[in-house]
């Protein structure tokens, strides 16, 4: 069959990313923007095409426009295919019934057709909110190996965090023989990393059981995998010792950020063995002035710098005035900086003015935690944002006098 | 109304030999990340000029390589897009085979597809004009004006020897252009030089070009305009954006240091709203500045790692700068790698050059040090 493909990929890009705040009040969290010109996305897409999956189902639900357009015909991880390709899959209307997607589950029993298409031996499912550099086709080598009916990779935490994962029990050979979600006691530390490999078959009929299921919440974590597991299938963990990070909440947003810095940093975006691919822009290249200091930054195209940078990311087309001072902060698109302001161990979204002599958190040091200010906001000369605050409009329209 | 366009990609390779040998002047790297047609090529799509044809010569493997489909410039299209007009030998002509050697003999060698064009006006445009000129005002203007052909000009302060290497365009105060002067080595003071962007009748071009063929005219500047001006209307469309060309690697150093020096310079090539340049976009990862990096005065474009220190300078994609290395007023292309305690002064890198630790090279802004591409020093 011409559309056969041995291995599809659903990548669920549909949550809100509550604890992420104004940063997802428009956007899907999959379509945060990350380390300067990448979103969240562009690294499960790229791990795909580094594996040589290039079929990928994205399941949206929440503000999907940004992250809609930010795929579009996949063309820049090479997805633009004949047969296969990305594909969008929003929530749809059917003849007899229509729903949102209903859990993680539930969104991949809606698009069962969408893998019938390619009539795959497997079904790899992905979520989109994590930043790691893997090569799915290991994993399902070791699928294939252990002859499994699922596989889940897992990576080992401290001891102490494992009570925030869902944790696996397994016997020697891999094989899990029991599955914990966040337990009190932790038994292992093999933290599920949300990756599963299924046999397609058994896929689709655990999730046809599980749609009948009154009682269930339609989940992965919660439902499916401890009915395969009760039901005897041959399910194995698959250990992955490198960089993964949730980047669920603004901190640890800010530390996956701050891991592409230095000389020799946690996670290589100058890895050639492996790239990250991301809808590039065709801006102009960007300028550093003559006053500038910029150390141990990332910097981007359509910049304009004239303050001092260190320890910092910008996006593209951000300007720092003369005299601006940009520490440990994550500066997105198209920002500006104006001259004298001091922006400390902060995020700042998109297309946001922080205005002359203007004052944004405090250093990490200090212990008051990180300041998030939203996007398109202009924050007027002279104001001080005190360290932790979450700046949003009913921030400005409450705190800060025009 | 369809209006059509005309780029020469290689009529200037000679100017500047140095970066021609192995590519179209088309394809000469510019700015950090550009080429230089990306200018003609995105003054004619921020106009509407969907469809282009680019007229090649020889060394056009880069340029192909940049153009690719079309897309980086919207002009991937079902209908019109870009199209490569690229020479050919015909069989049984023995030697009688030549290629052109100017503008008139390039489209003399395109008369076939010239013959097939239906667009109402055409803008023709050498590939090494940079700038960013609002073409649909200039559309405008000839069909206003009723023209046969307008001429972009620019009123510059003329050198000796600046004139030497322009046309010089003489016009009335209605704008009618009445004489034309190719290359005078005799002239000083403000004058309007010729920015080889024109636009001109459908029609008109097809009639003008089998003409041409008829009577063994060569040169458009003499044989069309200057011949032509009495009798004709054409008229000059005064352009006063940014503008440079490419006379020879001493040019192209000056005015690639010119978007340096001023902000102003940069604003007008880069920073005109709803009129960006366009260009091949690549998937390269930001520039990254280590804890030792002192850059001041400089463009950086993305892929670069610099861990030394850069002053006036500027750095394509990808290049290296390592520790204790210092790079003042050089332009690096793609993929330079300076190691440690390297010195450069006034240099130009081509592609994928190598300087190695230790090394030391100067030259002057009058003739700065070109290091060839792929070479290691």
């Amino acid at each position: 069959m011409h559309n056969k493909k041995e291995c599809v990929a659903m990548l669920l890009a549909g949550g809100q990313g509550s604890r992420l705040y104004t940063l997802t009040e428009k956007t899907a969290k999959p379509a945060v923007a990350f380390g300067g010109k990448y979103r969240i996305i562009d690294f499960t897409l790229s791990n795909c095409v580094n594996s040589g999956i290039d079929t990928v189902g994205v399941l949206t639900q929440y503000q999907p426009l940004v992250l809609n357009e930010y795929i579009g015909n996949g063309q820049p991880w090479d997805l633009d295919r004949l047969t296969g390709g990305v594909m969008v899959l929003p929530p749809y209307q059917g003849k007899t019934s229509a729903d949102w997607y209903r859990g993680t589950a539930n969104a991949i029993y809606q698009n069962l057709n969408f893998i019938d298409r390619y009539d795959p031996d497997y079904v790899l499912v992905l979520s989109g909110d994590h930043i790691y550099k893997m090569d799915y086709s290991k994993m399902l080598d070791f699928h294939k190996k252990m002859n499994a009916g699922a596989t889940i990779a897992v990576i080992d935490v401290p001891i102490e965090e494992a009570s925030r994962f869902g944790i696996m029990n397994t016997d020697e050979s891999g094989r899990i023989l029991e599955f914990e979600e966040k337990p009190a006691n932790p038994k292992s530390t093999k933290a599920s990393m949300g990756i599963y490999i299924f046999d397609r078959r058994l896929l689709r009929e655990y999730l046809i059981a599980d749609e009948k299921n009154p009682e269930s919440s339609k989940d992965f974590g919660k439902n499916i995998i401890p009915a395969m597991l009760s039901g005897g299938e041959a399910m194995y963990a698959y250990s992955f010792d490198g960089y993964w990070k949730d980047v669920g909440t603004v901190e640890s947003l800010w530390e996956a950020n701050m891991d592409l810095l230095g000389d020799s940093p946690v996670f290589d975006l100058f890895d050639t063995e492996h790239r990250i691919y991301s809808r590039n822009l065709a801006r102009a290249p960007h300028y550093i002035g003559s006053g500038a200091r910029v150390t141990n930054s990332i910097i981007t195209e359509g910049c304009e710098v004239y303050g001092t940078v260190e320890n910092s990311i910008l996006f593209s087309g951000v300007t720092v005035e003369r005299g601006a001072h940009i520490c440990g902060s994550i500066i997105m698109n198209d920002t500006q900086v104006k001259e004298g302001a001091i922006v400390r161990y902060s995020i700042i979204d998109g297309k946001t003015v922080i205005g002359e002599r203007a004052t944004v958190g405090e250093d990490r040091g200090s212990g008051r935690g990180i300041t998030l200010v939203g996007g398109g906001l202009v924050i007027g000369g002279g104001t001080v944002i005190p360290a932790g605050a979450m700046v949003n409009d009913s921030y400005v329209k409450e705190h800060i006098k025009a | 109304m369809l209006v059509q366009g005309i780029i020469f990609s290689n009529l200037h390779d000679k100017n500047i030999s140095e970066l021609t040998r192995r590519r179209t002047m088309a394809s000469v790297p510019y700015a950090c990340r550009y080429r230089l047609i990306d200018f003609a090529l995105s003054n004619m799509v921020n106009s509407g000029i969907t469809a282009i044809n680019v007229i090649t010569h020889y060394n056009y493997q880069s340029l192909l390589g940049h153009i690719g489909s079309g897309k980086d410039w919207d002009l991937a299209r079902r209908s019109g897009g870009i199209k490569i007009l690229s020479p050919y030998m015909t069989a049984f002509s023995n030697d009688h085979n030549q290629l052109y050697n100017t503008r008139l003999e390039a489209l003399k060698s395109v008369n076939y597809s010239l013959s097939r064009f239906t667009g109402d006006y055409v803008v023709l445009s050498d590939c090494d004009v940079i700038c960013n000129i609002d073409l649909n005002d200039m559309i405008s203007d000839h069909i206003e004006s009723g023209a046969d052909i307008t001429l972009a000009v620019k009123r510059v302060l003329l050198t000796r020897e600046v004139s030497a290497r322009s046309v010089i365009i003489d016009s009335d105060d209605t704008g009618r252009i009445t004489d034309v002067n190719a290359y005078p080595t005799n002239v000083t003071g403000y004058r309007d030089i010729d920015l080889n962007i024109l636009v001109v009748g459908r029609e008109y071009l097809q009639s003008v070009v089998l003409d041409a063929i008829a009577h063994g005219y060569t040169s458009f500047s003499r044989d069309i305009l200057a011949r032509g001006a009495a009798r004709r209307r054409y008229r000059i469309y005064r352009y006063d954006g940014y503008f440079a060309t490419i006379g020879s690697l001493a040019d192209y150093y000056y005015h690639s240091m010119e978007l340096l020096s001023s902000g102003e310079n940069r604003d007008k090539l880069f920073g005109i709203r709803n009129r960006p340049i366009y260009t091949k976009v690549q998937n390269s990862v930001p520039a990254k500045y280590s804890d030792t990096a002192r850059v001041s005065n400089s463009l950086v474009a993305d892929g670069c790692v610099i861990e030394g220190t850069v002053e006036n300078s500027i750095l394509f994609r990808g290049v290296k700068v390592g520790k204790g290395t210092t790079v003042k007023n050089s332009i690096l292309f793609q993929g330079t790698f300076t190691g440690e305690n390297v010195f450069l002064n006034c240099v130009i890198s081509d592609k994928n050059a190598i300087i190695r630790d230790g090394r030391t090279l100067s030259g002057h802004e009058s003739l700065p040090f070109f290091i060839e591409k792929g070479r290691m020093v």
